[in-house]
């Protein structure tokens, strides 16, 4: 027994017809429970008053969207060493979601910068960067849907994938050569060290993290499903095509 | 019943908004292709499975 | 190899194959800028260096589609791929077959440019540093992305959405150097980083560049 045995996609279909309904609801469970506490039951910051609940969006919304890229990354990586399909097919279900992700934080970040620096919108590095993360979503989506035979879509844009991980970082790099930036660190893992996240903000924002994480897998492994079915509808069709 | 949220109740309000709208957009888009291809792949299946047999 | 590249710069100066349009180009953007922004001389020398590489950057991008393109459509890239010389090196001569008639026409054609746009004169000396150093890694980046979309028909736009993020280091690096250099500062540190871009982008993308093609060509 390996792990490698749930890149047959019939296997893939039986096991993740029964962990998705598992993982959605917690997915439900968590973010209801984290978002309804993070925007009735949390006090307002001394300094940022109540734009301090933008954070339970905004953080794990960001954090997945980068983690979205990492994991279409790997899953590329699988498929151009092993030739798993469900490998390729999964990279390409995670890219909408990432880029939902990264859409939701940009605009959770213009809203919550509005108020607190003054403006929506700052060439700042970790705004700058989050950006063209956005493009880079763009141009793979894009990719996907240009290029009709299946195994060479999912060849090309596994290496766009993986130069673009690269430009991606470099890009990152790049940005912050302007300036520091209006935007503060991540205190998420200060707990422990001086000036950390305040458990009243802690606790929730955890929940919510394990919600967004839920709701990814959920989203992720449903659409890897769907892509499943439709490649072999493909080939059922193609079939028929050749048998008349 | 809704919190005090001072004067930045648009920001908070609308950013909340915005981000489930579009998880909801998300959600419903990956569940209605998704039985989409379903329906569509067992109609198939059903047609070649009854050419088959008959 | 040799034969190669000089079949690919013969196509290009024949057959008006992009090479002025370039140039055309770049010289369209340097003129319709002041026009737009208004005649204003420091305004124009504050944002000149900008200006430059950006305008350097699309004239790269317009003639990108053709390294590969023309080739894939006439079979003769399946002759290259068949041929005793490694498809990375030919990615690699195409690219620099790309450089000498965009790249290197840009970056000698930039200070002209740079007088119309009211640049400082120490500025000029970098900005023709940095557009040498710079725009070979447009080229190469360009090559990668028009390997990958070899196939697609019209995939003019595609290009374009996949290989401007791509760009973004260079542009930074490369902007940032001249805008350094106009003021008098210290230049070092950002034109070794693009250097460094440039230099890695030769080393690993004709890798990329050629498992693209052979995925198009199979």
């Amino acid at each position: 027994m390996s792990i490698w045995e749930y890149a047959n996609p019939k296997k893939f279909m039986q096991t993740s017809a029964v962990v998705v309904p598992w993982v959605a609801g917690l997915a439900v469970l968590c973010l209801a429970a984290g978002l309804v506490w993070g925007f009735f039951l949390t006090p307002d910051d001394y300094k940022q008053g109540s734009t301090v609940k933008i954070l339970f969006v905004h953080v794990p919304t960001a954090m997945m969207a980068v983690n979205a890229w990492i994991m279409m990354l790997v899953a590329s990586l699988i498929w151009l060493v092993r030739r798993h399909h469900v490998s390729a097919l999964a990279a390409r279900a995670a890219a909408p979601v990432g880029l939902t992700f990264t859409l939701i934080a940009l605009v959770t970040g213009a809203f919550w910068g509005q108020p607190m620096w003054g403006t929506w919108w700052a060439w700042d590095p970790r705004l700058t960067s989050f950006l063209i993360l956005g493009l880079f979503y763009l141009g793979y989506i894009a990719l996907w849907g240009a290029i009709e035979d299946a195994d060479t879509a999912a060849d090309l844009t596994a290496v766009l994938c993986m130069v673009g991980s690269v430009f991606a970082v470099l890009s990152r790099y790049a940005v912050q050569f302007w300036n520091q930036g209006l935007h503060q660190g991540s205190t998420i893992m200060k707990v422990g060290e001086k000036d950390p996240l305040d458990p009243a903000y802690y606790v929730p924002l955890v929940v919510c993290i394990v919600g967004f994480i839920a709701l990814f897998v959920a989203l992720v492994l449903i659409r890897t499903r769907t892509e499943v079915r439709a490649r072999r509808l493909q080939a059922l069709l193609a079939r028929e095509r050749v048998a008349e | 019943m809704m919190p005090e949220l001072g004067k930045y109740a648009v920001a908070v309000v609308s950013s909340y908004g915005v981000s489930l709208g579009l998880l909801a957009l998300l959600v419903v888009l990956t569940l209605w292709q998704g039985r989409r291809i379903k329906r569509q792949l067992d109609a198939v299946e059903a047609r070649q499975d009854g050419g088959r047999n008959g | 190899m040799r034969a190669l590249l000089l079949r690919d710069l013969r196509l290009a100066f024949r057959a008006g194959g992009g090479f002025g349009l370039g140039l055309a180009f770049f010289l369209l953007v340097a003129v319709l800028v002041p026009l737009g922004v208004g005649p204003e001389g420091s305004t124009l020398a504050r944002i000149a260096p900008g200006i430059l590489w950006v305008g350097a950057l699309l004239a790269c991008l317009l003639s990108l589609d053709r390294i590969f393109a023309l080739d894939f459509e006439d079979g003769s890239l399946d002759l290259l791929a068949t041929a005793p010389i490694p498809l990375e090196a030919v990615v690699a001569v195409k690219a620099a077959a790309h450089w000498l008639v965009t790249g290197l026409a840009l970056t000698l054609a930039a200070p002209v440019l740079g007088v119309l746009l009211n640049l400082p004169g120490q500025g000029h000396v970098w900005l023709v540093a940095s557009l040498a150093a710079g725009t070979p890694a447009l080229s190469v980046i360009g090559a990668f992305g028009a390997a990958l979309v070899v196939g697609v028909k019209r995939g003019g736009l595609l290009l374009s959405l996949l290989v401007l993020p791509l760009y973004v280091p260079t542009l930074v690096f490369g902007a940032e150097v001249v805008r350094r250099g106009a003021m008098g500062q210290d230049v070092a540190t950002p034109l070794l980083l693009l250097a460094g871009i440039t230099a890695g982008a030769w080393a690993a993308l004709p890798f990329a560049a050629a498992a693209a093609l052979r995925v198009n060509l199979r």
